[in-house]
């Protein structure tokens, strides 16, 4: 069997670990754009912060494409897919044969066209490791920094460069920092924790026209900058299978076996879309968990196995300045609300399940109510009431509980 | 493999495992230098209320979610127990988000800790089992 890779990140890595735990023998292929060994691309801004480097951001030893028995083509392009020939053409001409290909081509941060920013000496975008370290180049203690983008991207950019330059303004359209994953309430503390920390926000503005070093605002300000991060979102890198005939929205289209519509391609992480359950709806989840379990996913498939991608929801752990966000689900439903002095919390509940919520300060073992919210566990089945309070197993029925912390052995 | 199993029939509340738990990772070679005058961190949790108690740590899950879901490729399994590597934590939290156990929490110095049954210390076998003084924290072989 033949398996070929077009990406080399969480999925690609969670596609040989599930191909490997079923079919030791089968050829394994990896073609990556970028040359360099696997490494975590949520890490760029802790690389910045000097709490990694780039021997620690690997997201696998140095060993394991050797201990997988994988043949790695890195600063290679894929340019095309012929699924009728099952081949993959890359950049340098060569043709790679296929018996199950699988697509993680990642997604591209997006560029809005503003006019003049050709004209500007410093600009970034920040997804890559490449993208870090030239952003890291330009940076001097003078620096004045634009970042365009209030999102996840943007302000963990911030977070990472703050210490290394003199200031930060943050720019986005919408009047609120985390649209994605907080409520307003929610932004607002984020907002005022950054704040406090020397960041400066124009929300509800955009950039216009850049000239040089200044930077035009939609509400007529004009803004002195030596440096611009653009970090509004990123597109799903969906070209390759559309061009093969492949059926692509927003991401490319996967069943929960990860199969794209052509046969014997899979695809998985950022460039797809998949089944978010706490909605009920088809959506792009561009989140490094869900893109390392459906590359799992994938390669189980690919190597004959069943498994289902099947529990898919957004969720996210982050932190700026020693603040921690945990979220996950929607925010939809009834809310229970609970705000002290260093902490927010809400959860929402709909229909006798947990659908979703946010803890800002707290989040000590969060993941039980994500494993509420992923499991649709029946809230009338435990203690509400009291998990409402805190995140604890006490809330569950005893044998339940006996059940869960016992691997099921019978005592 | 061997896995740490809690019978909560048993367990008295009285929360030595937690300074077994204490003592194991604290480096030091007696409980008295390590534990006094500490608020300890440990790695097992008891949760208790109106008489029932247990102690949680972590089940080393099958479906490990933590070590699928580490962004940093910090989390591994090797032999069936899964393992933390803190030189590549960055503390990011994503473990606690998916934990459905709330077994993993941050250290002193930010990154995160996690019951290894006591593989990483000089213990080399659980502490808090060892300890347990009504054997309500047991360590038996288990089928995975």
């Amino acid at each position: 069997m033949k398996y070929v890779i077009i990406g080399n990140s969480a999925a690609a890595i969670g596609c040989i670990e599930g191909i490997r735990s079923i079919d030791k023998e089968g050829s394994i292929t990896v073609i990556s754009r970028e040359n360099w060994h696997t490494y975590s691309r949520p890490l760029i801004s802790y690389l910045l912060l000097g709490k990694t480097d780039t021997e620690r951001m690997k997201y696998r030893p140095d060993s394991f494409y050797e201990d997988n028995n994988c043949t790695v083509m890195l600063g290679t392009a894929a340019v095309k897919i012929l699924p009728e020939q099952k081949q993959v053409i890359t950049d340098d001409g060569k043709s790679i044969a296929y018996d199950k290909l699988l697509v993680a081509t990642g997604s591209n941060p997006f560029v809005p066209p503003i006019e003049g920013m050709d004209t500007a000496p410093s600009v970034h975008t920040f997804m890559s490791l490449n993208d870090a370290l030239a952003l890291k180049k330009d940076l001097t203690p003078e620096s004045r920094v634009l970042v365009l983008g209030g999102g996840l991207i943007g302000l963990k950019c911030v977070e990472g460069i703050l210490h290394m330059v003199k200031k930060i303004t943050v720019i986005d359209m919408a009047d609120r920092v985390l649209p994605s994953i907080l409520d307003a309430d929610g932004s607002k503390i984020v907002q005022n924790h950054l704040e406090k920390k020397g960041v400066e926000f124009l929300l509800g503005n955009s950039i216009v026209k850049v000239a040089g070093q200044k930077a035009y605002l939609k509400n007529g300000e004009v803004l002195d900058f030596d440096n611009l991060v653009i970090a509004v979102g990123v597109r799903p890198n969906t070209a390759l299978v559309a061009e093969a005939g492949g059926k692509v929205n927003r991401g490319i289209c996967t069943n929960l076996k990860c199969e794209t519509s052509i046969p014997d391609v899979y695809a998985a992480g950022d460039c797809t879309e998949s089944y978010d359950i706490t909605c009920d709806q088809v959506r792009v989840l561009a989140l490094l968990p869900n893109a390392y379990m459906q590359g799992e996913t994938a390669g189980i498939n690919m190597a004959g196995g069943n498994k289902l991608y099947d529990h898919a929801i957004p969720m996210n752990a982050i932190g700026f300045f020693g603040l921690h966000i945990i979220s996950a689900g929607v925010y939809d439903g009834e809310c229970y609300k609970k705000v002290t002095e260093n902490s927010y919390k809400k959860l929402f509940y709909k229909d006798n399940v947990l659908k979703g919520f946010i803890l800002i300060g707290d989040v000590a073992r969060a993941g039980i109510y994500t494993a509420l919210i992923r499991e649709k566990k029946p809230l009338d089945s435990i203690d509400f009431e009291l998990i409402k309070e805190k995140p604890q197993l006490m809330a569950f029925s005893s044998r339940e509980r006996a059940d869960r912390l016992n691997n099921g052995i019978k005592l | 493999m061997k896995r740490v199993i809690v019978n909560e029939k048993w367990c008295l509340g009285c929360h030595l495992c937690e300074y077994y738990c204490a003592f194991a990772n604290s480096n030091k070679d007696s409980m008295v230098k390590a534990l006094k005058d500490v608020v300890i961190n440990p790695r097992i949790r008891v949760e208790e209320k109106d008489g029932i108690s247990f102690a949680v740590n972590c089940r080393h899950c099958s479906e490990a979610l933590c070590v699928k879901s580490c962004i940093a490729g910090a989390l591994s399994k090797i032999d069936g127990v899964v393992r933390i590597n803190k030189d590549k934590c960055v503390g990011c939290h994503t473990c606690v988000l998916v934990c459905p156990y709330g077994a993993i929490m941050p250290s002193e110095k930010g990154v995160m800790q996690k019951c290894e049954l006591c593989l990483q210390n000089a213990c080399g076998e659980p502490l808090c089992v060892k300890g347990c003084p009504n054997k309500a924290i047991e360590l038996r072989e288990v089928t995975p």
